[in-house]
């Protein structure tokens, strides 16, 4: 066990102890996107202003009259969280410029789910994004509508049961592959965008922290485990986020100025099956989809490769008489 | 801001919802749902935080000798830290 082994393991008493979600929330056992928000939370500090998209998170955190945050925090339709986030970032700039609010770096950020984001807040996303508000975006991706009864999102991935994609004599389940949203956000032309997961606490937060510091739009894919709609054990929420990470399912990367950057390095991966095993929702495929299912992993994890790999800094490629070869 | 109380009727529902005490789900005790509950061995701990770091409720704290302990009252019994304590300091008990 080398030195930075050992960091990583004492660290967490170093971290911020206040709580801005606080105890009281009705997740459910095991929550991952819980988890995420709290260390969300810690990471970004007093000074924040929070827009909830509609979701798990908005739902469970504010029973009404009860409220788990700690947090300025608004509650959002599902299709707007992006569009708030950066109208609450506007509006704090005007009063900034009247003077009517101390002059304090306030950020705005706007959460939303996997279904908020990918499929009903995307075109909202993409606008706040186009107009390069200083806003963060944190999509908490669980892989399913699990707030209403775990129907299927476009972040399902391939060959999942659900209830509206459910497995049977004449369906194998979920019929497409996971859309790839970090890679729209870097067709923004966005300054960060990166993917993280709660499983790995302190990559997580250093890449909020990260994002909180950028002038402009950043966005942040947070894989965050989901025992009830995954079918899976409640004490292994950290573990399945690990395994997605080892088997490559959803490796943690960051994309800083188009450079990209793996920011948790895995030697070999796991077959897919370590993964997939452990999840109900996955329990009938047969052997042929695991294997459709590999492929597919390591053709996304090569394509991932192939950038980290050969894709240059935006700033270095700057027009200098002629083209870039 | 006044502070109001929880309402009893709907006559006493605050305009548009809003709720005027930050954090108030602190009154709302989660830890009747679980089935199991964490218990500590100091004797293994080694106070690395992990069980702290990893708790989705936010309910695990360090006491004054430094080893953690779970507010049971919004423990919800996931055995989450039971799972990630490496040491093998936490072990799951049936509640009862």
């Amino acid at each position: 066990m080398n030195i930075i082994e050992n960091f990583e393991l004492y660290a967490p008493r170093l971290i911020d102890k206040e709580e801005y979600f606080c105890s009281g929330h009705r997740a459910c056992q095991g929550c991952g996107e819980a988890l995420a928000i709290r260390l969300m939370c810690k990471a970004l500090g007093p000074d924040t202003v929070v827009a909830n998209g509609t979701g798990c998170m908005e739902v469970i955190s504010s029973f009404y009259p009860t409220t788990a945050w700690n947090l300025p925090w608004i509650h959002l339709a599902f299709e707007n969280a992006a569009a708030v986030g950066s109208g609450v970032e506007a509006g704090l700039k005007a009063l900034r410029r009247k003077g009517k609010i101390p002059d304090r770096d306030v950020k705005a950020v706007a959460i939303a789910g996997d279904g908020g984001t990918m499929d009903i807040g995307m075109q909202s996303l993409s606008g706040a994004m186009e107009r390069g508000h200083d806003l963060l975006y944190v999509c908490f991706d669980n892989e399913a509508y699990m707030n209403t009864g775990i129907q299927r999102s476009s972040g399902t991935p391939f060959g999942a049961a659900t209830t509206t994609s459910p497995a049977g004599r004449a369906s194998f389940g979920q019929k497409t592959w996971k859309k790839n949203v970090p890679e729209i956000m870097v067709a923004h032309n966005v300054p960060y965008v990166a993917t993280a997961s709660p499983s790995y606490p302190l990559d997580f937060m250093n890449k909020v922290k990260k994002a909180r510091k950028v002038k402009g739009p950043s966005y942040i894919h947070c894989l965050s485990v989901c025992p009830t709609g995954w079918r899976s054990a409640s004490n292994l929420t950290i573990k399945m986020g690990r395994l997605a990470v080892e088997t490559g399912v959803f490796p943690l990367y960051e994309v800083e100025d188009g450079k990209y950057r793996i920011t948790v390095e895995v030697d070999e991966l796991r077959p897919v099956e370590d993964y997939l095993k452990h999840q109900g929702r996955f329990r009938h495929l047969t052997p042929d989809v695991i294997e459709m299912i590999q492929e597919r992993v390591y053709q996304e994890y090569n394509k991932l490769l192939d950038k980290v790999n050969g894709l240059h800094a935006w700033s270095d490629l700057k027009f200098e008489g002629e083209l870039f070869e | 801001m006044k502070k109001k109380k929880w309402p009893e009727t709907w006559r006493t529902i605050n305009p548009g919802c809003m709720v005027f005490d930050a954090g108030n789900a602190r009154t709302y005790h989660t830890g009747s749902w679980k089935a199991e509950r964490p218990e500590w061995d100091d004797s293994k701990c080694i106070k690395c935080g992990i069980c702290y770091i990893f708790c989705p409720e936010g309910c695990i704290t360090q006491d004054e000798n430094g080893f953690f302990r779970a507010d049971l009252n919004y423990c919800k019994g996931c055995g989450i830290c039971a799972h990630e304590c490496w040491p093998g300091a936490i072990t799951m008990v049936e509640e009862g």
